[in-house]
């Protein structure tokens, strides 16, 4: 088989190396993450990748699609420079405060409105929300079948594709008919770097920007609005201990760290 | 009894009965419709429904765990990996039988099952809840973290029904009682199967070791541990105390463990031993969310500023590998003396 058309959808995250800096203003009771740089959600660069990967084996494209923010356009580009042939950014303040049902329609809003697209990847989860929950929901929009944790990924022939997938105690195969919906671990490949060539050569490639006027839409679950959930307050929960320093040469500390293990009721 | 407005457990069957996640869930639910009670004045059955190709024995300990009910759902084609179709019945059944609110374990199987059934019967879902409770309304309120734990909010889901939420195994405690078992409804819901879908091959994974959530005594190591040669040390500390050795996801990319399944924080195990010993671990929010809730919890690490020292009750300030010797020969010599 040849020439895969491949949707891969990309999520602009706050950079998860510095969630640390994540905080709660006590008094608005809102979320602060300011000065953390927003990048492309891990997986998502695996799920770019392997699609990367399937058009350098098969020919055909491979389009990028962000639901986000305008910002998100550097996002799209840097997807660009890695090597995606288009770029397409869902923005519209009517998508704001979606919840994965609502954000999976628009994606699927997307996907149809690119015309007949053979395959959609997604990174398993985000780092920021880490529902997993967006790459089933989508499929389930678009009425293609869907699969979850994919390690391994292989066009067959006739219009099939074998993707293996990572369970906890197993790993299953799969033969699934296109178009699919298929969402990657961090297994499945090393995601490129980005060369300065590809950088040059994304600023010529297209990026469309389409609004909900330019999506058919379901207008039943469109933002805030149309989200089944609802969120409520946010809290940051206190975890800290007493954090007592042992001190004393290592023989010292490991005899003091047995004697804490035994006073916690183990017999050694 | 038809379970309209019914607390609902999916249970996911394992290869010797069913995942402990469902048990703790059936747990959780007994207290939740105990509150709904309360609120409401009208207690909801908890059910356990269960999905498979046949009946499944044992049932006993569902209702030991906390069901009220136990819905056995059978169809040959409900071969454990086909998820879609577990999907699919498990949609038909909710619509046709309406309950209040539906539970499922974050397990690979159940975090493919659950989307995939809340975009069918559209309604929301609140993912790898940290906690869940009854509000004065009645409704679920749903405790989920957000960026890797270091945040917690709230979710409704206020109009559409059921309330559905997943919960990853280890959050909850498993509690049993002294209900009396019941004998399980048996459905056998009319299914169709396609070309979309279908299972090439399953390979089993020997899992070695002790299995993490089991474990009384949690040796989780980091980056810090440094090389492939001082993890074979935290493995042979963990043999000479019966511990379990967990690892976060910089060991994991370093190839010092094999196992993804041993990673401990937001995308993997929540663990909560009698004892937490952690080697080289930074404190990444990602790995405190999974063992936040350990008992006693004493790390080490070369930094006196590192972050795993707030979660800590006792902190070591040194190379993990000279921590991890000197605690081998002291227990050899223990064993000799």
């Amino acid at each position: 088989m040849s020439g895969l058309k491949i949707a891969v959808c990309i999520k602009p995250v706050p950079s998860p190396d510095q969630y640390h800096r994540v905080g709660i203003d006590p008094r608005t009771k809102t979320l602060v993450r300011e000065g953390i740089p927003t990048v492309i959600n891990p997986l998502d660069k695996n799920a770019l990748e392997a699609a990367l990967q399937i058009r350098e084996k098969c020919g055909g494209t491979v389009a990028a699609i962000s639901m986000a923010p305008p910002a998100a356009e550097e996002n799209l580009r840097e997807a660009l420079a890695m090597g995606a042939d288009e770029a397409y950014l869902l923005s519209d303040r009517a998508f704001a405060g979606s919840d994965t049902l609502a954000t999976s329609m628009v994606l699927a809003a997307a996907v149809k409105k690119l015309g007949p697209v053979d395959l959609v990847l997604t990174g398993n989860e985000s780092a920021d929300g880490g529902t997993a929950q967006v790459s089933a929901q989508l499929g389930e929009w678009l009425g293609y079948p869907h699969l979850m944790h994919a390690c391994g990924l292989e066009v067959m022939e006739d219009g099939f594709i074998r993707v293996d997938t990572a369970r906890e105690d197993c790993r299953v195969a799969y033969r699934v008919k296109l178009p699919a919906v298929v969402s990657v671990v961090r297994t499945i490949n090393k995601p490129r770097f980005t060369s300065l060539m590809g950088v040059i050569a994304a600023g010529k490639k297209p990026l469309s920007v389409w609004t909900s006027g330019d999506l058919p839409v379901d207008e039943n679950f469109l933002g805030l609005e149309g989200s089944p959930t609802k969120a409520g307050d946010i809290y940051q929960p206190d975890l800290s201990r007493r954090c007592e320093l042992l001190e004393g040469s290592a023989g010292e500390i490991a005899g003091a760290v047995l004697q804490k293990l035994r006073a916690a009721g183990l017999q050694l | 009894m038809d379970g309209k407005n019914g607390l609902w457990v999916i249970v996911e069957r394992s290869a010797n009965g069913f995942r402990k996640v469902a048990l703790e869930l059936l747990s959780r639910g007994r207290d939740l419709a105990g509150r709904l009670g309360e609120v409401s004045g009208s207690r909801p059955g908890v059910w356990a429904v269960v999905t498979g190709p046949g009946s499944a024995p044992g049932t006993e300990e569902l209702y030991r765990y906390g069901a009220d009910e136990v819905l056995m759902v059978c169809h040959p084609l409900l071969e454990e990996h086909r998820t879609d179709l577990h999907a699919a019945v498990l949609a038909d059944l909710i619509r046709e039988r309406s309950p209040g609110i539906v539970l499922f374990g974050a397990t690979a199987w159940g975090s493919e099952v659950a989307p995939t059934v809340a975009a069918r019967v559209k309604t929301g879902l609140a993912a790898h809840c940290a906690d869940l409770r009854i509000d004065g309304r009645g409704l679920l309120v749903q405790c989920v973290p957000a960026f890797g734990g270091k945040v917690l909010g709230e979710i409704l889901c206020p109009d559409r029904r059921p309330q559905m939420a997943s919960v990853r195994p280890g959050v909850f405690q498993a509690v049993p009682g002294d209900a009396p078992a019941g004998e399980p409804l048996v459905v056998r819901p009319e299914l169709d199967d396609d070309d979309r879908i279908k299972v090439l091959e399953v390979q089993r994974r020997e899992i070695t070791g002790k299995p993490l959530e089991e474990a009384e005594v949690v040796i989780a190591g980091g980056w810090g541990v440094g090389s492939r040669e001082n993890w074979q040390l935290l493995e042979e500390l963990a043999g000479l105390l019966g511990a379990a050795v967990g690892c976060t996801r910089p060991a994991l990319d370093e190839g010092w463990t094999e196992g993804e399944h041993t990673m401990i924080g937001t995308s993997g195990k929540t663990v909560r031993p009698k004892v937490y010993l952690g080697f080289g671990i930074s404190g990444a929010t990602h790995h405190v969310v999974g063992m936040k809730d350990s008992g006693l919890v004493i790390s080490v690490n070369t930094n006196p500023n590192a972050e795993i020292f707030q979660f800590s009750d006792f902190k070591v300030v040194a190379d993990a590998r000279a921590v991890a010797e000197a605690l081998i020969a002291e227990l050899k010599a223990g064993k000799t003396s």
